[in-house]
């Protein structure tokens, strides 16, 4: 029981803030916000889950990721090809050329589905592929890079190189992967509609849930030896590696790990949305995420949720005023959040709460002060 | 190409050589280390002293010669092999993790559960946590167990480094200038730590403070443009005309 209030739930602080977090999202969000709305903050925290892992690869691991795009969207796209293939029944693509396969195939002249589709037909796959395949490129990447000591700024460039590549191909190769419009159209998952409210809702716990489970998991890793090891090496690499580990297997696994976390993010985004596109992909949406990270706080599993939904509220929010200044507004946050807050949210939440905490508990004595004074003349008041 | 044979000695370097764009930094240097000798090397800047260290443990690739710990043959290991063989390297400037404390460093450098899984199921038991306070003690940081190691004092990081390697139990200790920016008292009690921890394993250390070297070795060795100048104990080195010429001298 110790073990799993200590580790899992990270002892008195770490069980309160997850307890808040999971009421903040479980109960209050879908309590006042209305289904477009509380879809909304679901989408949001998709992007979470790019966020919670570039705090283990990042702020744990000191190894910097500009390309966790690219598993958010290998995750959505894995979840959009199953329901495209679903969604493009025989029955509902008649006047296709071709019934059977996806619009966009049919527009670009494809007579048959490419192998690569075929065993996205099954649910089981689909889910396998998603928990698989981002982690088994994350795999071959992190062998590639880790294993000769590739690293720092270099491996940043490295994954933002990927990133573009990867937009390239899914934007280059329409008939394969919808191109620049992405994936759309997608309506049902085994025949349930998810589209509907009820849906959609649903959809939200079981993010919001997947969510929490995920920082939990994460927390298990960072409070085990890996996690110790994984500091020991963002500090002094050297001293581990001449301490008998062999370091690139671990930076390795993490990396793996982050992309797993990503995946799951983009299926349950395309789960949501209802469509996925190269737009998910890409660089830009790789550096918000380090951004969400980073506002949120880059050691923080729990600050990099509020810094992914305060940061997405504000896009929200000033996009639909001024679009042009939102990027700019963005750019100018990250640079005030690194140069002053460098642990961001939850920087400044350990810095000031128990200033709150102090100022309450001062607020408590001064009312217990008032009380000690007063109760006395309404007792004299009383006996007159 | 080498003709090495097996030795009893620990450590037994032969005709190492290694050239950086044709500048020798260790030329053709025989070595050897017996089992519970602890063997200082001195020399003057750039006599290459740091680098047989990284040629050692593997942080420099050797351009000829064997380097035989143990009767293994070291030049062919990467770095982690090299250590779980038995070598343990301290570093010049004090490396530990500065935001785990003690304790956790001293547990991250437990030598089990060194691999990605056998790290992530790592627990600790009661006989980790028995070795760690053996260390804890003998390297005088005992008190210091939750103290987060960037707060410890530079001699106590020293110290910190040399109990992570202890707790790795290696048979050859490598130390490069573990009394650097000590203060006397800590001079003494690294001196004496030096001299416990030598029983039972070979120690090879780097030093330029003499009166330090004095109190701790059992043989010193003189090294100087990447070759041997003398070996010996304290005294005869002291007392031999090239190394007073090129180093003591000065």
């Amino acid at each position: 029981m110790s073990f799993f209030y200590e580790k899992i739930l990270g002892g008195k602080n770490g069980t309160a803030h997850l307890l808040i977090l999971a009421a903040v999202i479980l109960i209050i969000f879908p309590l006042f916000l209305d289904a477009f709305r509380l879809n909304l903050v679901g989408k949001y925290l998709t992007y979470a889950f790019a966020a919670v892992s570039l705090v283990l690869l990042w702020g744990y691991g000191g190894t910097l990721s500009l390309g966790q795009g690219i598993f958010f969207g290998l995750g959505g796209y894995g979840m959009a090809m199953f329901l495209k293939l679903e969604a493009s029944s025989p029955e509902n693509t008649t006047i296709q050329s071709t019934p059977g396969i996806p619009d966009f195939m049919d527009w670009n002249q494809l007579t048959e589905l490419p192998w690569f589709w075929e065993p996205f037909t099954s649910f089981t796959f689909t889910i396998i592929a998603i928990l698989t395949l981002p982690a088994l490129f994350a795999y071959i990447i992190g062998a590639a890079m880790f294993k000769r000591r590739v690293g720092g700024v270099y491996f940043a460039i490295i994954t933002q190189v990927i990133a573009v590549i990867l937009t390239v191909l899914i934007v280059g190769q329409q008939g394969l992967t919808g191109g620049i419009n992405g994936i759309t159209d997608l309506r049902t998952l085994n025949g349930w509609d998810i589209t509907s409210d009820s849906a959609k809702y649903i959809f939200y716990f079981i993010n919001a849930g997947l969510l929490l489970g995920v920082i939990v998991v994460s927390r298990l890793i960072l409070n085990s030896k890996f996690g110790h090891l994984l500091l020991a090496i963002r500090d002094k690499e050297d001293r581990v590696r001449f301490s008998g580990y062999d370091v690139g297997n671990f930076k390795i696994f993490i990396f793996c790990f982050a992309a797993l976390i990503s995946a799951i993010g983009g299926a349950m985004f395309t789960l949501q949305v209802g469509f996925m596109s190269p737009s998910f992909v890409g660089i830009v949406p790789s550096i918000e995420m380090v951004i969400f990270a980073a506002v949120g706080g880059r050691m923080s599993l729990i600050g990099a949720v509020y810094g992914t939904l305060l940061i997405n509220f504000g896009k929200t929010t000033f996009s639909e005023s001024f679009p042009e200044l939102w990027l700019f507004l963005m750019g100018g946050l990250f640079i005030a959040v690194v140069m002053f807050f460098p642990n961001g949210l939850a920087g400044i939440w350990n810095d000031y709460s128990h200033h709150i905490t102090n100022r309450l508990g001062f607020v408590k004595t001064g009312y217990n002060k008032i009380k000690q004074t007063l109760v006395p003349q309404k007792i004299q008041d009383s006996s007159h | 190409m080498s003709l090495t044979t097996n030795t009893d000695y620990t450590l037994a370097i032969e005709d190492l050589t290694v050239s950086f764009d044709g500048f020798k930094a260790v030329d053709s240097l025989n070595f050897y280390l017996d089992k519970n000798e602890l063997h200082v090397v001195i020399g003057p800047n750039g006599a290459g002293k740091t680098t047989v260290l990284d040629l050692i443990c593997g942080k420099t690739k050797a351009t000829s010669g064997s380097i035989k710990f143990l009767n293994k043959e070291l030049t062919e290991l990467n770095e982690h092999s090299i250590v779980r063989a038995g070598v343990g390297r301290k570093f010049q400037t004090p490396s530990i993790y500065e935001n785990l404390t003690v304790l956790e460093n001293l547990e991250v450098s437990y030598p089990v559960g060194r691999s990605v899984f056998g790290s992530l199921f790592f627990k600790r038991t009661e006989t980790v946590l028995e070795k760690i306070h053996e260390i804890a003690k003998e390297i005088m940081l005992f008190d210091d167990l939750e103290t987060e190691a960037g707060l410890l004092s530079h001699g106590q990081k020293q110290w910190l480094e040399i109990g992570m390697l202890l707790i790795q139990d290696p048979q050859l200790l490598m130390l490069d200038e573990p009394v650097a920016g000590m203060s006397v008292k800590e001079r003494e009690q690294t001196a004496e730590l030096l001299n416990k921890i030598s029983q039972g394993r070979s120690v090879l250390v780097i030093e330029h403070d003499m009166e330090f070297v004095a109190q701790i070795a059992h043989k010193v060795t003189v090294l100087h443009q990447g070759k041997i100048l003398a070996t010996g104990d304290m005294d005869a080195v002291q007392h031999d005309p090239k190394v007073i010429e090129v180093y003591l001298g000065h």
